[in-house]
């Protein structure tokens, strides 16, 4: 397992979505390493003829009918956003590009 | 991210193009469609959410598709049914086993920002879709069709352009957001050379009327219920190569599809001859002149961390299942459209203006309500073309029905109007005055026939024009056609033509 | 003797005589929460005025003669995880300060139809991450036998709430332990149902795949009630089984009966040594010579892979996290933080994160995030979902030849508040014996064992059973219950807690 720098800590923090201060990297940076050095035991256990579970119970298979249920108002959709306008979610600016 | 980067580089402000024909001397083209088709079920594809266009911001949300604490998806059987169907309408395979998986990215229009979508398992691969043009056939290999959600929609305030870059927020509907989508994904298409454009349309015009004929969507692209990115790349003729590609989303019309090829080329022609590298990149298309521009770089490198979406279980569709599904397939288009044509007794010229305009769905139910292929495609190709290019909507949507057609065509064969006084009649369908029969009433149109009102008017027509007169009694018939002309003219258009004629003859000849 | 001290199925008893009413009962817990829960910060919302009206309503359908279950009327607390239409649902978590759902998850609608009125919603490590409830962003809860000391986790809250007679009754969520290692730490009974027996819909998600609700009680057969309340079939949750859970209350009535001729019991090689501390250890393999002296056969068998199982679950689990905590983005709901200027939607997302989570959420979602990247996912998250399959063949195979496994719940007694706040790993070894089951998805009881010689605490040993076979862990877990009550003469209590009647 390559250690984690703190460039690359702070990469997998602003792919979360997590602005870590330099004071949160010193303290996190070093607890992520041992927990990763722990977990990296697992590499080369299983081979090639082990088949990965997603699902712990197998099921296949299960569907909805196409059959329309009520929804929530607006009002319930809307009561805990942090800001709206009329019946839409406002929310600041946006950078990116759609997908 | 910086502004400079937003504006993107000098070179894409003002790109070099590269004539077509001189593009095609140097390059073969190759391109990648992937279409996205939005299901017409009546629920989304996880929750039970309906799923019509146009209701009122946020009334059509659920804990589940506005991605609450708590909330689980369930998956909607029909879009299932569906996306297998549109699978195995394109001759693809369908899956055994496969699963959905999270697509994990930010962003505030998606709900729990991470898209419930298919990865490396997709329910249908393997396929293809044969194209006509120009009487050429191209085969196009569809790699794969998938399953996943749409997100809802932001509308971006502020600013001054009223698009997302310069606005000072933006406000969010989710209520298309869990809609479900099949996204049909090519194989590089290559070999297609100055055809490359018109293949491209062609190839998601072909889509479009399957889609149609299965009755899975409504496949309106002015509506966004069917979106299209375009893949292109260029590589050194003869090499057989693939070159960077960029990615040109949103290209909405079958026009546009055309265009956003035909400058993609051009443009990528310009920086390839300069010495330059193509960029692998987003870009997005601009329908006012056809030309493409950079999108944002994304600082997340395209790291989706797909991983099998845990609250669902994996689609194992039965063997029993696909046939029967494959049962309910209707006749493939192009096999149903050599069908018509025969029966039709259309040209080929007669019949590629028919598939072109759109109009051979509406010209075969007017047929089948009962009147002659010709009458039909007379209707559906003149006057009713010229209404929805003045009105700018499709040629269904016009407002006359084929019943209504064929009750006009029996007022015209049965004399009681003539083709002008239909025009009039179509009219007052669209003005949504009644049936045709209650139109030609209200509006006073039927013909003339009467012979004392006829020979009045032909009197009155002699006596106006004695020159003319002459020349019929000294035999030249053919002069006859000026009396006509007045007294149909006297008549407001509403005279018997060939009464008139007879009653003429019978006083001058 | 007060009515808190009763047990939950003594308490649907003395309604269903007439000897009590449903808002006598509510109104003894509320005033057990009012005297105690200052010291041990088990509830994070209670609910006076909803818990006595539902209770008035109860006692209207008992006059009536119609209860609708025969628990109508019964308190019950909820593990803040859990969404309540009307009732704060935090999780724990600074980030969902305030939230009130607009919907009911599946087991607060079931229990809310059988007409139990809900006391209010209790602690938890912040979105169920962790061993102590410590994490949790309003204060740990203390444990009730000792206040220095933390209840376990995450449920403590649900956990210390029952021990400390709060409440007969608490829902508690359980992804690697979180029902049973608070369990033990309580000296209370605590169950991990089959994975998919109980509906997740509504449970605030931790990691989807090992997530499941449960029973935490005083009692086996408490349990048992409240299991089969919950359990069964629900077409919101996709991975919800069809099969119905029943027969575990009868498992639980047989049991008490005392008499385990003929169960072959397997003692997990793998779950034993130096890890283990020596009070926990005699104390389980007192409750193992129980089990011999009730007519099992008691058997050791190695179950190979568990040695993975920390190091797959500390992978699997993250990698689910990451994703569902996405959705706490103070977009649409939760705590929005707005830095200076005019930030984007994605700087406040940012520092709205990193505001409304606490360091474990962080280290998970990181390590969550790692896992998952390309590049790295076949040789983590991948390889994770290996050593899933192998630990489920360890089961099968196990299973051929016994009918339970057991093992001590919890490898030490309660540690001290703070201990381990800064050393994830060692926190992490608490759940070492649960884990297992919740990455094959079997079932799992903890039940009380004993106290601690060393230090007075009390310890549990757990019990595992295959897939959709729970009614065995109840049959198992109330014989031992019950030779053990009768040894102690009487339910191990804490000493802050006895009632002041009966001692």
């Amino acid at each position: 397992m390559p250690e984690l720098s703190r460039g690359e800590v702070r990469h997998l923090a602003d792919l979360a979505r997590i602005d870590l201060s330099d004071a949160e990297l010193d303290h996190l940076a070093p607890q992520l390493n041992v927990i990763l050095e722990s977990v990296a035991s697992i590499q080369g256990v299983a081979g090639d003829d082990v088949v990965p579970t997603s699902h712990p119970i197998p099921m296949t298979n299960v569907f909805r009918e196409d059959v329309v249920v009520p929804c929530l108002t607006p009002e319930q959709a809307l009561a805990a956003a942090p800001e709206r306008e009329d019946d839409k979610f406002a929310v600041p600016r946006i950078l990116g590009d759609e997908q | 991210m910086t502004e400079a980067k937003l504006a993107g580089s000098a070179s894409d402000r003002r790109p070099t193009l590269i004539d077509f024909d001189t593009v095609l001397e140097s390059f073969d083209p190759a391109m990648g469609l992937e279409v996205h088709v939005e299901l017409n079920t009546a629920t989304k594809m996880f929750c039970g959410c309906p799923t019509g266009f146009g209701a009122a911001p946020n009334t059509q949300v659920c804990p589940t598709c506005l991605g609450l604490p708590g909330a689980m998806p369930v998956v909607n059987g029909k879009a299932v049914e569906s996306a297998m169907r549109i699978g195995l309408a394109l001759n693809c395979e369908i899956a055994e086993w496969c699963r959905f998986a999270r697509k994990n990215y930010f962003y505030p229009d998606m709900p729990k920002n991470f898209q419930t979508s298919q990865y490396d398992e997709p329910i249908a691969f393997d396929g293809y879709l044969d194209v006509d043009v120009d009487g050429e056939t191209f085969r196009i290999e569809i790699e794969r069709a998938h399953m996943e959600e749409d997100t809802g929609k932001a509308t971006h305030v502020g600013g001054t352009t009223g698009r997302i870059h310069g606005a000072d927020y933006s406000l969010i509907d989710y209520n298309r957001a869990g809609i479900p989508l099949i996204e049909i994904v090519t194989r590089p298409i290559m070999g297609a050379g100055e055809k490359a454009p018109l293949v491209a349309k062609a190839y998601v015009s072909a889509l479009r009327d399957l889609v149609k004929a299965l009755g899975v969507s409504d496949v309106r692209m002015d509506q966004g219920s069917m979106r299209c990115d375009v893949n292109l790349s260029l590589a050194p003729k003869g090499s057989g190569a693939l070159g960077t590609r960029s990615e040109t989303k949103n290209v909405n019309s079958l026009r546009s599809v055309e265009r956003a090829v035909r400058y993609e080329m051009s443009r990528h022609a310009g920086i390839l001859l300069a010495g330059g590298k193509v960029l692998q990149e987003t870009r997005h298309f601009h329908e006012d002149d056809g030309s493409t521009s950079p999108g944002r770089e994304k600082s997340d490198a395209e790291d989706y961390r797909y991983f099998p979406e845990p609250d669902l279980v994996p689609v194992a569709p039965s063997r029993e299942w696909v046939e029967e599904l494959r049962g309910t397939l209707p006749e493939p288009p192009a096999g149903r459209r050599t069908r018509l044509q025969a029966e039709f007794g259309f040209s080929d010229l007669e019949m590629r203006d028919v598939v072109a305009a759109g109009a051979l769905d509406l010209i075969a139910e007017t047929v089948e309500a009962g009147t002659t292929p010709q009458a039909a495609r007379k209707w559906w190709m003149s006057e009713l073309a010229r209404r929805a290019n003045d009105t700018g909507v499709a040629l269904d949507e016009v407002g006359v029905t084929p019943a209504q057609i064929v009750e006009v065509q029996r007022l015209i064969d049965d004399k009681t109007i003539n083709d002008k006084l239909a025009r009039q009649v179509f009219e007052g369908l669209y003005a949504g005055e009644g049936t045709p029969a209650e139109i030609v009433a209200a509006r006073g149109l039927a013909v003339v026939s009467d012979d004392g009102a006829l020979t009045a008017a032909v009197d009155a027509a002699i006596e106006a024009q004695p020159a003319v007169a002459e020349k019929i009694r000294g035999g030249n018939h053919a002069a006859a056609g000026a009396l006509i002309g007045a007294v149909m003219k006297a008549m407001g258009g509403q005279a018997n033509a060939a009464r008139v004629r007879e009653i003429i003859m019978e006083k001058l000849a | 003797m007060s009515w808190i001290r009763k047990t939950a199925a003594e308490q649907a008893d003395a309604l269903a005589a007439g000897e009590v009413t449903s808002v006598e009962l509510v109104q003894a817990h509320l005033d057990q929460i009012a005297a105690t829960n200052g010291d041990l910060n088990a509830f994070l919302h209670v609910d006076v005025p909803g818990a006595l009206a539902q209770a008035a309503a109860s006692d209207e359908r008992r006059s009536a003669g119609s209860p609708l279950h025969a628990l109508d009327g019964v308190p019950i607390a909820i593990k803040d995880v859990l969404t309540t239409e009307g009732l704060p649902t935090t999780a724990g978590s600074r980030i969902l300060e305030g939230w009130i759902p607009p919907y009911d998850g599946t087991v607060t609608a079931r229990i809310k139809a059988a007409g139990l009125p809900i006391l209010g919603k209790t602690n938890m490590d912040e979105f169920a991450m962790g061993s102590s409830t410590e994490n949790s962003a309003y204060g740990p809860t203390r444990n009730p036998w000792d206040h220095d000391r933390i209840p376990g986790g995450s449920g403590g809250g649900s956990a210390a709430a029952v021990a400390a007679f709060q409440a007969p009754l608490a829902i508690g969520s359980d992804t690697g332990g979180s029902i049973r290692q608070p369990g033990a730490m309580t000296g209370t009974v605590g169950v991990k149902p089959t994975y998919g027996s109980v509906s997740r819909y509504g449970v605030i998600a931790l990691a989807n795949s090992l997530d499941q609700l449960g029973p935490v009680t005083r009692t086996v057969l408490d349990s048992a009630l409240l299991h089969e309340l919950i359990g069964g079939h629900d077409p919101k949750d996709s991975t919800s089984v069809p099969t119905p859970v029943t027969g575990l209350i009868e498992a639980a009535r047989e049991g008490a009966k005392g008499d385990l001729s003929g169960l072959r019991v397997g003692v997990v090689k793998e779950l034993q040594g130096d890890a283990w501390a020596p009070d926990v250890v005699e104390r389980f393999e007192e409750s193992v010579d129980i089990l011999k002296k009730l007519g099992a056969d008691v058997v050791e068998v190695s179950l190979p892979s568990f040695v993975h199982a920390m190091a797959a679950y500390y992978l699997i689990l993250p990698a689910e996290c990451s994703s569902n905590l996405a959705k706490f983005d103070a977009m649409r709901y939760g705590r929005r933080v707005t830095p200076e200027g005019s930030p984007s939607a994605e700087e406040v997302m940012k520092v709205s994160r990193d505001a409304g989570f606490g360091d474990e959420v962080k280290r998970r979602i990181i390590i969550g995030t790692y896992a998952l990247s390309s590049g790295y996912y076949d040789a983590y998250y991948g390889q994770a979902q290996k050593i899933r399959t192998l630990i489920i063949e360890d089961f099968r195979r196990a299973f051929e030849s016994v009918d339970v496994l057991v093992s001590p719940t919890a490898p030490t007694t309660a540690f001290p508040i703070g201990e381990k706040v800064d050393d994830p790993l060692s926190m992490y070894l608490q759940d070492l014996a649960t884990i297992p089951a919740n990455l094959a998805g079997v079932p799992g009881i903890s039940v009380p064992s004993g106290t601690s010689r060393e230090d007075g605490l009390p310890t549990g040993v757990q019990f595992l059973a295959p897939v959709l076979e729970d009614a065995r862990l109840y049959r198992v877990g109330a014989a031992l219950e019950a030779a053990l009550l009768e040894q102690w003469g009487g339910p191990i209590v804490p000493a802050a807690y006895q009632s002041k009647e009966s001692s």
